[in-house]
């Protein structure tokens, strides 16, 4: 690496909330080889270069972007549009920019209802002139913008192409390595893929599995799961079938079930479409009265245990405005 | 074609060994059916996974039928009845959504039932035709994304950028 230029290095941080900034810097003392190979030219975080500044780079000359968060601003869209035109490899990095994550799950909701909630409805809040932040306010001096906040989050590649996908709620810093290796060594899968494993968790979990059926689902605290037993077959929401692996089992290994942070696993496009698709035939039923009940007893949030990570990448992509009060 | 115009736009998904068969039936029968709904043949009902049918919602469905063989009568032994747990979870999830779960129907018609097949479909266009369009992928076009806006933040960085030099 002596004597070659040196490639160029872009972070941002759109809507998210900042954990995938702290996950680069868990790769601990390599971050220094990072910063061997590759000038840092823009990281709001930790870095003092201006939007301004990229705006006057030219087209392509960051050879990468690792770009975290989900689009819910129009600021933020903008970001995402320069750094595409200025980066050559974009790679969406970390749950958000890749399905739209916690931020994504938002989407259950609606603009109107998140200003409420932010703006007037929490016990703390005190604002009795029914403020609300505007795009545009006229004062004496001029006009003051502020971004626009959609209605619905997008993921990155609803916004721009990406070309790389690191997944993870944040992802695991040898992941990270993995992926900066990949970059470095110009050893990449083909444009458009996820970076990581192919398999699920359950591939990672060391739980023994046997026939799954359920007769009752279980939420966390209702039971204290056996150690050595699949969590799903004890009736615990486990998300590990239907989710790429890429973690080791963290969660699973200490009994706490697979929330699916690391999203589908290759060649699913719908996490929780496919979570439903297991989960429902482990019901040891055949009586529709009985597995209604057992499904509505047991799962009183279907899109937030199914689609806690992947709402806003997934078919539907968020709820219907019309029916959210009801 | 009701008053008001709207034609549904149904997907079905038939399961090979009865209810397609049964489809078949009802066409050298010469029975008539609605023209709304797309039929696809898939082995088996087990085989239509829950992403089907949101994706058929998503690219513009207004509802999206499902036909097996019978209970205890599947070629694959009981995969229907992992369709039927999958109906009730899905129907469960569209609620939450905001999807009316009228829209998902599950039928069970044998290769003999080529007039209840016929007349299955029938009653669900009409059913959907009263429910009215879906047009989902109107859910997500925002009202409030502005194409300006980026002009507007491109302008401002342009002149702090002016202030401090």
């Amino acid at each position: 690496m002596n004597g070659e230029p040196k490639g160029k290095l872009a972070l941002y941080w759109a809507a998210s909330c900042g954990g995938c900034e702290i996950a680069v810097l868990a790769i601990n003392e390599r971050i220094l080889d990072v910063d061997a190979l590759f000038d840092i030219v823009f990281w709001p975080v930790a870095v003092d270069a201006k939007v301004h500044d990229v705006e006057k780079m030219a087209d392509g000359s960051i050879d990468v972007c690792l770009f975290n968060g989900g689009i819910r601003t129009s600021e933020q869209e903008y970001m995402a549009r320069l750094l595409r035109k200025k980066s050559k490899v974009l790679v969406a990095f970390g749950s958000c920019a890749h399905e739209g994550c916690i931020p994504g799950l938002a989407n259950s909701t609606s603009r109107r209802r998140i200003f409420e909630t932010v703006y007037h409805e929490t016990p703390s809040t005190e604002n009795t002139d029914h403020v609300e932040p505007q795009p545009s306010t006229a004062v004496p001096e001029g006009t003051l913008h502020l971004p626009v906040f959609y209605d619905t989050l997008r993921t990155l590649d609803q916004t721009v192409k990406v070309d790389y996908y690191l997944p993870g709620c944040p992802p695991e810093a040898d992941r990270i390595w993995d992926a900066i290796t990949a970059i470095v060594e110009n050893n990449l899968p083909p444009p458009g893929s996820v970076i990581g494993a192919e398999t699920t968790v359950c591939q990672e979990c060391p739980r023994k599995r046997n026939e799954k059926k359920v007769k009752k689902f279980y939420r966390t605290w209702e039971i204290i799961p056996d150690e050595e037993t699949c969590l799903l077959e004890q009736g615990l929401l486990c998300c590990g079938i239907a989710t790429r692996a890429g973690c080791g089992a963290r969660c699973p290994q200490v009994g706490s079930p697979c929330i699916g942070c690391y999203g589908p696993n290759e060649g699913i496009h719908d996490h929780g479409a496919r979570m439903m698709a297991a989960l429902a035939s482990t019901i040891d039923s055949n009586d529709p009265e009985e597995i209604d009940r057992i499904i509505r007893d047991g799962i009183p949030d279907p899109v937030g245990s199914f689609y806690r990570f992947g709402l806003a990448a997934s078919h539907l992509r968020r709820k219907k405005e019309a029916m959210i009060e009801t | 074609m009701s008053e008001n115009g709207f034609k549904p736009r149904i997907v079905a998904f038939l399961c090979n060994w009865c209810s397609y068969t049964a489809s078949d039936l009802a066409g050298t029968s010469r029975v008539k059916y609605s023209p709304r709904v797309r039929m696809i043949r898939v082995m088996c009902s087990g085989r239509v996974d829950p992403s089907f049918v949101l994706k058929a919602f998503a690219l513009g469905a207004d509802g999206v039928l499902i036909a097996g063989c019978h209970p205890g009568d599947c070629h694959y032994i009981e995969q229907n009845y992992k369709t039927m747990r999958r109906h009730a979870m899905l129907r469960y999830f569209l609620e939450q959504m905001g999807i009316q779960p009228e829209r998902l129907r599950l039928v069970w018609a044998s290769a003999a039932e080529g007039q209840y097949l016929a007349e299955s479909i029938d009653q669900f266009v009409a059913d959907v035709q009263k429910l009215g369009p879906l047009r989902w992928s109107g859910v997500w076009e925002d009202p409030w994304r502005r194409e300006d806006a980026f002009d507007e933040i491109a302008a401002e960085h342009a002149e702090a950028m002016e202030v401090q030099a």
